[in-house]
């Protein structure tokens, strides 16, 4: 039998803001345990939250992205469980009025192009960290909880289970990291838990009408996973499913290491979080001029950027490499305000420049390269005052230490020769000192006229123009 | 007649003409809880005497008139049990908005108060370490749940107090105790710092002597906080002198609060005030709060649903009592098994199952409905009312462990002042009579942000019949006039 797969995924991505969502201790990490802590976020008896609106604007921001309808009058409510690495026993999230609701995401894969819903966007705050000594829960006989991150405000953004495979999983939630990057409202790293993911699957006879049991998966913690535990859930569900078994709703815990879904609690265990409205706000009332002005600050998306590059000439691939990555095609945008030839821009920079980033583990804001430099770097190509070589070699020194290519060139004197009897007599010494080389190119060895230009070449240490070198070799020879 | 028994304002007229000196107000106070507090057991926690004369500065007149504070509001250093054993052994590490206002004025603090556990009582019997007893009669209850503040005033252990008030429980102990209370407007007074018991209905307020004290002290406690969301930026209100004319005011008498099962004896009290405030040149009438009888039962689905999950910090994870256990989930049910009172829990079980899924809409939301009727009921009253009135408590204080068995009738003798947190409105309760030597409140209530008003009504009534003035007798020594 053939069988769809249904799968809604929940995003967790901690805001960039200054301050925690309820109190004013700043977000920051790798801080000492317990020391960006207060009253608030401690859960002290008598503190009391404070909304950050920056947070809110976030939250906004991101539904607005995502295409969401905006709740006018959103609520905060209480979810109740207890859990040591919850100060107060209760998280202030939302439930029936979030901030952003029925909004939707394109993406495309290899197969299609298509739209996923997205059911809700609302603001939470972050949990404490549990730290168990000797590193696992289970054979722990001790805990600590570092609260630094209580309170960090998280947006969760939750699909309708609209994907239908591991690859469009992937390609939705790398479209999300990459909205949340150019929002600058998260940095998106999941390795580093800043965006955590929580999936849930399940399995039906194609084109049935009804969905079916589900499974939420998670421990998700890297792009890599969300397609490998994807998979090996669904491969699961259809074995038990063709064999006649029934899945059973619960909650299962990808195993990175084991590559396999282990099951954690079933149903039955399922919280009753008795959600009610947060006494200690008020209502938060977003109004259509708050609404537009987020609106206007919205900057390119990926998507946009994507549609942009190609009508620029750039392929696809190179559109869809560049449009995605934050920095790249913010330098890229810069530079063809300078220097009309897009497609030679792109080129250098996914190849050249990304090559070099590569070796230095750094992102291009990170190093001293401007558009102004690259430009002057591409003009100097094109003026035939220097070679593409010439160029690769010096463009390390660009990058690390923003020097001026042209005064790179003029003060180590690698400026092409373009000098027609400049480059005649070095043409002449290497037919002098390579007779043979020369006998055997007349008697039809092409291999040896390229050995020829090399010689050039090396005399005039690469700065010969390759191809005036050429023109003048053959016409010599004869 | 000792320093202990005057009014803040009578001590700072005496001060500032330098007839006394205002360490001798705070050694009187000092006395006054040397010799009472065996008896009365006002405090959970009293301040190093010595340190209490040393905190009196000269230029500060303030530091002369020692307050006393219920244990549910933070002040930091000092211990804050909430009468419960699950903070037995918490200190507070900062102080709450109030105090932080009260200590600008160097306001000098006797020590925490006595309360029913987490404010949840009306007679301060539920608390962990043990009861307060009412300054009138030694065998009743000083009311609850700021029974300690309100019996403190009563008999001069300190000159004034600050209580909190959910559905009550500043009212209440002062109706029972002979003094003045008033509940503010929901968001006048800071909440952060007051450890919550229902969020959404809790504030904190003044337990005084007389009206005029009453005013003063929440001249400096209201105001808006940014640290509590639910404070509303408002005019604050600014003390001036009252003059107590409500000539040609129009008073309401709520008909549904002086039926069911009120004592006849504080019936009559409340007709004499009627009369009282006739002959002042009001006019009364009755009217009527349809929805005000399902007071009650909204309260008590409200009030638990909101405590069940403001309590849930209390699990011995980071602070106060911890119970031992071989998990974490061991020990938090045992902390909280061992830390809470009966009447604790029973309010925690009541709230955890209203919120419960397939129960929130047939109660926490139908409450919702009723608390909007109520609050609905009170502005119309108020469109042909300026003010309207009810007795405090329908009964008289009553006897300790009268009522601890049945806890329902307990829940039922706060009809009167429930209400008014339901609706957020001020009301502030006054002696208005005495009935075998137990005193009798008279509660007026008002609308949103009209305490002037209150106060104004409440000073005319108090110069008519100057109930106030009566101090009780204690273990035959006499305090009063
Ligand atoms: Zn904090």
């Amino acid at each position: 039998m053939e069988y769809e797969v249904n799968i809604g995924i929940e995003i967790h991505a901690e805001l960039l803001t200054k301050s925690k969502v309820f109190c004013s201790c700043p977000v920051q990490f790798g801080a000492p345990p317990n020391t960006l802590t207060c009253p608030v976020c401690l859960g002290l008896p008598g503190a009391l939250p404070v909304l950050n609106k920056k947070a809110v604007e976030y939250a906004i921001l991101t539904a607005l992205a995502l295409n969401c309808k905006i709740n006018r009058n959103a609520i905060f409510h209480r979810k109740n469980y207890f859990y040591p690495d919850l100060p107060k026993n209760y998280q202030i999230s939302q439930y029936d009025t979030p901030i952003g609701v029925q909004g939707f995401l394109e993406i495309e894969t290899s197969k299609e192009r298509k739209r996923i819903r997205i059911r809700r966007v609302h603001l939470e705050e972050d949990t404490g960290k549990l730290i168990h000594s000797g590193g696992r829960i289970t054979g722990s006989d001790m805990s600590f909880i570092d609260f630094n991150r209580s309170g960090v405000p998280l947006l969760e953004i939750v699909s309708e289970p609209d994907i239908s495979s591991p690859e469009e999983a992937k390609e939705y939630l790398t479209n999300i990291r990459d909205i949340l990057v150019f929002l600058g409202v998260c940095d998106g790293k999941m390795e580093e838990g800043s965006m955590r993911c929580e999936a849930n699957v399940s399995i039906r006879p194609k084109g049935s009408e009804k969905l079916g049991t589900k499974t939420e998966l998670k421990n998700i913690n890297s792009f890599r996973a969300v397609e490998r535990a994807l998979q090996y859930e669904i491969d699961r569900q259809i074995d038990i499913v063709s064999k006649g078994k029934e899945v059973i709703q619960e909650t299962r815990h990808w195993d990175e290491k084991n590559e396999r879904t282990i099951s954690m609690r079933s149903k039955e265990e399922a919280h009753d979080y008795r959600y009610f409205p947060e006494p200690d706000l008020v209502p938060l009332e977003i109004d259509d001029a708050w609404i537009e002005r987020l609106r206007s600050q919205i900057p390119e998306l990926p998507e946009e950027k994507y549609e942009r590059y190609k009508d620029l000439g750039l392929t696809p691939y190179e559109a869809k490499l560049l449009a995605h990555d934050l920095e790249m095609s913010i330098f890229f945008d810069e530079t063809i305000k300078l220097y009309n030839n897009p497609k030679n821009i792109a080129n250098w920079l996914l190849v050249d420049v990304t090559k070099e980033l590569k070796d230095r583990n750094k992102v291009i804001t990170q190093t001293l390269i401007t558009p102004q430099l690259m430009t002057e770097l591409l003009t100097l190509i094109d003026e035939g005052r220097i070679s593409g070589r010439i160029a690769k070699e010096i463009l390390p020194e660009v990058i690390d230490k923003g020097l001026s290519p042209r005064k790179i060139i003029e003060e180590r004197n690698l400026v092409q020769i373009t000098d027609v009897s400049e480059l005649a007599s070095v043409i002449e010494q290497v037919i002098k000192e390579n007779a043979s080389v020369v006998e055997e190119y007349k008697k039809g060895k092409e291999k040896s006229f390229m050995f020829l230009v090399g010689q050039v070449m090396k005399l005039t240490k690469g700065k010969a123009n390759p191809k005036l070198v050429n023109e003048l070799l053959k016409k010599t020879l004869g | 007649m000792d320093l202990a028994d005057l009014t803040a304002h009578e001590l700072l007229t005496l001060i500032s003409k330098r007839e006394i000196a205002p360490k001798d107000v705070v050694k009187s106070c000092i006395d006054r809880i040397e010799r009472c507090e065996p008896l009365i057991k006002a405090y959970l926690y009293i301040r190093d005497p010595e340190e209490i004369i040393n905190s009196v500065r000269e230029d500060m007149p303030y530091s002369a008139i020692p307050i006393a504070i219920k244990d549910n509001i933070l002040v930091r250093g000092l211990p804050n049990t909430c009468a419960s054993k699950i903070l037995s052994n918490f200190i507070a590490p900062y102080n709450a908005t109030v105090i932080e206002k009260l200590k600008e004025k160097s306001f000098n603090i006797t020590g925490k108060t006595n309360l029913d556990e987490f404010a949840m009582g009306s007679s301060t019997e539920n608390s962990a370490f043990g009861p307060t007893r009412n300054p009138w009669d030694l065998e009743r209850v000083p009311g609850g749940s700021s029974g300690g503040s309100a019996a403190s005033v009563a008999i001069g252990s300190s000159i004034w107090a600050l209580g909190s008030d959910t559905g009550g429980s500043i009212r209440q102990p002062a109706s029972f105790c002979g003094v003045v209370g008033l509940k503010p407007t929901y968001g006048t007074v800071s909440r952060y710092g007051l450890v919550a018991f229902a969020s959404s209905l809790d504030q904190i307020g003044p337990i005084t002597k007389d009206v005029t004290d009453c005013a003063l002290l929440y001249s400096f406690i209201n105001g808006h906080d940014p640290n509590d969301s639910t404070s509303l930026n408002v005019e604050p209100y600014r003390y001036s002198p009252l003059t107590g004319d409500i000539r040609g005011m129009k008073i309401g008498l709520i008909k549904e609060l002086l039926v069911e099962g009120i004592d006849p004896s504080v019936e009559r009290c409340i007709r004499d005030a009627v009369k009282t405030f006739q002959d002042l040149g009001a006019i009364v009438e009755e009217v009527s709060l349809p929805h005000i009888s399902y007071s009650v039962p909204t309260y008590y689905i409200l009030a638990p649903a909101e405590a069940s999950s403001n309590l849930a910090r209390f699990d011995g994870v980071r602070y106060g009592f911890r119970a031992g256990g071989k998990t974490a989930e061991e020990m938090m049910s045992n902390t909280r098994g061992e830390g809470f009172g009966p009447e604790v829990k029973r309010r925690i079980m009541l709230g955890t199952y209203v919120l419960s899924a397939g129960y929130y809409e047939a109660f926490y939301l139908k409450a919702l409905k009723f608390r909007n009727l109520i609050a609905g009921d009170f502005k119309k009253a108020f469109e042909r009312f300026d003010v309207l009135i009810s007795p405090t408590s329908p009964i008289l204080p009553f006897k300790l462990g009268e009522k601890v068995e049945n806890p329902l009738e307990m829940y039922l003798s706060d009809i009167c002042t429930i209400p008014i947190n339901l609706a957020g409105l001020p009301a502030i309760s006054i002696p208005c009579g005495f009935v075998n030597n137990l005193p009798v409140g008279l509660q007026i209530i008002g609308p949103v942000f009209s305490e002037s008003r209150l106060f104004e009504v409440a000073y005319g009534f108090e110069q008519a019949m100057p109930f106030h003035k009566r101090r009780p007798q204690l273990g035959g020594n006499t305090y009063g006039v």
